[in-house]
């Protein structure tokens, strides 16, 4: 409480989390002379002191094997997941549906792929080409000059490739491809699909005071030398130079609160550490604590003037709800048995990807999926070639086992697909009507349902990475999985994409927000996170986060100076 | 870890073009893993399982050792503490715990109707018959598919241990793991294995 008496009493703005979206609007908002109050739910983070990059798996007794505080890993820097305890949702009957929660400084950021691709042009108006979904209330132009911030700020690689709708970007030098990858490059070559360089948020030259990429491929560690983006480091820590941003760690919001004319008054949390509840004053409100976790405040942000929810006289607040569809295949490739050793780390992830490359006219499905590569000689962990009875000679034991794991080490490719999903009418999420989490607050309850769009997309995807692997003189050792399976899709937000639910528009009958991310309902309320898209894109959605955030907190500070808001 | 923790300190400190100052860390790291293995091997002739009964714990570096055994470029499972990682690794996970149990029971079962015997009782070639019925899932006749999925496990299991060991990834050669001032690619007689190349 002593801190809190020197802070003012009431903030200029005050954002709700701490990830892409909150970082970014957090980091400009600062230098543009607001004072921010960001309210984070978990704890402190900093990838400089708390990152396990470098660790060797037999450091640990865990031998880097996941953890229920970090399902992909012990060494993962991202404290979080589907389950979290004493923080449940529901779901309707019927669906499946997995949620992931991040509960840390940074958000997601500490998750990711860093895989950072600008919406195209198409993406923002999908209904005009196809007439299926809606079009955004702005296009490309309207955002190209902060994606190219973004990319100035941030720091990405990438190639100048002059793709339709797969804009390029301000790139650094995109590093070479891994020797696998030029094979997959080549079988692509053969089959016609494009394969080019990644576009990451990793920097191979120094940017302001952060080193290049050091290639120890452990981006998701969190990078000590800060040469990979996650919003603490890169965003947050030099926004506090401003003496303009509080942080509050711990700080579970329940509600937007607001004042007799309808407009916001700030935000009540919960102080975790402590169970109080707490109120915190601000101007302005931003949420970007997720596109579902925006979506239940807003919900949860009931008054006799917003009976709804805030912000929802539309009632779409919580609808349209996507997340990106995915499927994985590997094969074993046996040209690449007894390789030969050497560093193939690289950065973390993928060094080349293949962007949408068909014309869906002539294809059973309407949108588009990008494919990612995996494979190599990665550090030796738990999980080590797990299933190697699949290979030759069919398991078995001794020394003809051991000289199998040699021999097979590094032999094997992985293709994932990522691709847009059309927002339909079946997936949404609400207030579950009796069920709180450990904090009193109602939770969210999901519905779910895929449409034929994507389950025949994601089948051409389990056929283009078998032919791929084919391709490679390679063997796929699972089958084909049935329709009945949806052809192997991954469960409904298992990619961690989830967007919609507070979608932006041009009728305040039909959206959440207007084209500046502005509730329609009041005038000091916006969402910097997945919330406002109105839709998917075959895109991984971080830098169009990032880039609509930093728009919207450019027209936060124009509003003010004005006097609007 | 403090040591690590000042490794990463002069490594953000250096200057950027100078990451051949690593080779200094590197020897570093590698007292720091010589006294890691010590203290380990300590432990180890003093281990008590906490999750494996006595039984359990005999019969379980038998066959670990009989999965990856020494050969002329390492050692075995037992030399890589492959049992004492299954003990601590399985200690909060209950599922774990329930296949490996279940396992080694069907194992003993399966050793008794054939020979009255638990299977460290049995001689060599009286284990090996049992264990070639469950350690080649394709050849393996339908009866035996509770031990085939014990085995499947099991051999899983050793090999996370063995191979996320030190002597597991000094075995493979490994060559990761550390920072590099810059990134050429793969090497020549890696590229032509393959038969690609750079442009």
């Amino acid at each position: 409480m002593n801190i809190s008496k020197r802070q003012p009493a009431e903030y200029d703005v005050c954002i709700v989390g701490s990830g892409a979206g909150g970082g970014m609007a957090a980091h400009r908002l600062a230098q543009g002379g607001a004072s921010v109050v960001l309210l984070e739910a978990g704890g402190w983070w900093d990838n400089s002191s708390n990152s396990a990059m470098l660790r060797w798996p037999f450091q640990s007794d865990q031998r880097g094997a996941s953890t229920t505080a970090r399902p992909f890993g012990e060494f993962d820097a991202c404290i979080g997941g589907w389950d979290l305890p004493g923080e449940p949702f529901t779901r309707a009957e019927g669906t499946n549906f997995s949620w992931w929660r991040a509960r840390m400084l940074g958000g997601r950021t500490n998750h990711w792929g860093r895989i950072s691709l600008r919406f195209g042009p198409d993406d923002f108006r999908r209904k005009s080409l196809d007439g299926l979904g809606d079009d955004w209330p702005i296009g490309y132009d309207d955002l190209a000059p902060y994606y190219d911030r973004v990319d100035e700020l941030v720091g990405i690689f990438g190639s100048q490739e002059n793709l339709p709708n797969h804009p390029d970007g301000r790139f650094q030098p995109a590093p070479r491809p891994r020797c696998y990858e030029l094979l997959v490059k080549q079988a692509c070559d053969k089959m016609g699909i494009w394969c080019i360089p990644a576009r990451l948020s990793v920097i191979t030259q120094a940017l302001g005071d952060r080193a290049p990429c050091h290639y120890c491929g452990q981006c998701n560690r969190g990078c000590m030398t800060n040469s990979n983006f996650s919003s603490p480091n890169v965003l947050l820590f030099p926004a506090q130079q401003t003496n303009r941003l509080r942080i509050i760690t711990s700080a579970m919001a329940r509600e937007v609160t607001v004042n007799a004319q309808g407009l916001a008054t700030g935000v009540s949390y919960i102080n975790t550490a402590t169970g109080t509840d707490e109120h915190v004053r601000a101007r302005v409100v931003m949420l970007a604590a997720s596109a579902c976790e925006s979506s239940r405040i807003l919900l949860n942000s009931k008054s006799s003037q917003f009976p709804q929810g805030l912000g929802n006289s539309s009632g779409v607040v919580g609808r349209y709800l996507t997340d990106t569809t995915g499927t994985d295949v590997s094969g074993f490739i046996p040209k690449m048995v007894d390789h030969v050793p050497h560093n193939c780390d690289g950065v973390g992830g993928g060094h080349i990807y293949m962007p949408w490359w068909l014309d869906n006219k002539q294809l059973d499905f309407p949108r588009g999926y990008h494919i990612e590569v995996w494979g190599g000689l990665g550090v030796p962990s738990y999980g080590f070639m797990g299933g190697i009875e699949r290979y030759e000679p069919g398991g078995g034991y001794g020394a003809q086992l051991k000289n199998d794991y040699r021999r097979y080490y590094g032999s094997t490719i992985g293709f994932s697909g990522r691709g847009e999903q059309i927002p339909n009418a079946d997936c949404y999420c609400e207030l579950d009507p009796d069920v709180k989490d450990k904090y009193g607050i109602p939770v969210l309850r999901f519905h779910w349902k895929w449409a034929d769009h994507e389950i025949n997309q994601v089948k051409h995807m389990q056929e283009t990475f078998r032919a791929l692997v084919s391709e490679m003189g390679g063997q796929v050792f699972s089958t084909m999985p049935t329709r009945e399976r949806g052809y192997g899709i991954a469960t409904g937000g298992s990619i961690i994409h989830e967007l919609g639910t507070v979608r932006m528009g041009r009728d305040p009958k039909a959206s959440a927000l207007n084209e500046w991310c502005q509730a329609w309902d009041c005038r000091n309320l916006f969402v910097a996170d997945g919330g406002p898209f109105v839709s998917q894109a075959d895109k991984n959605p971080t830098w169009t986060i990032m880039a609509l955030a930093m728009r919207t907190a450019d027209r936060i500070l124009e509003l003010r100076r004005t006097g609007a808001i | 870890m403090s040591e690590r923790r000042d490794f990463i300190k002069f490594l953000v400190a250096a200057p950027l073009a100078h990451f051949s100052v690593t080779a200094l860390d590197l020897e570093e790291a590698a007292i720091r893993t010589r006294e890691t293995l010590e203290r380990l091997a300590e432990r180890g002739q003093q281990y008590q399982p906490k999750v494996f009964t006595a039984v359990e714990w005999r019969t379980v570096r038998v066959l670990v050792d009989i999965v990856i055994p020494r050969d002329t470029r390492s050692g075995s499972a037992t030399d890589a503490m492959v049992p004492e990682f299954m003990d601590v690794f399985m200690e909060n996970r209950e599922n774990m715990r329930t296949w490996m149990r279940t396992g080694l029971t069907w194992l003993d079962d399966e050793c008794r109707q054939r020979f009255s015997k638990t299977f460290i009782d049995c001689t060599e070639a009286q284990r090996m018959a049992v264990l070639d019925d469950i350690a080649w899932p394709r050849r393996a006749r339908p009866e035996m598919q509770a031990g085939v999925r014990f085995f499947n496990n099991f051999r899983n299991f050793t090999a996370s241990g063995f191979w996320s060991s030190k002597m597991g990834v000094d075995d493979l050669q490994y060559m990761g793991n550390m920072p590099i001032s810059q990134w050429n690619g793969c090497p020549a007689p890696a590229l032509d294995k393959l038969g690609v190349r750079y442009n």
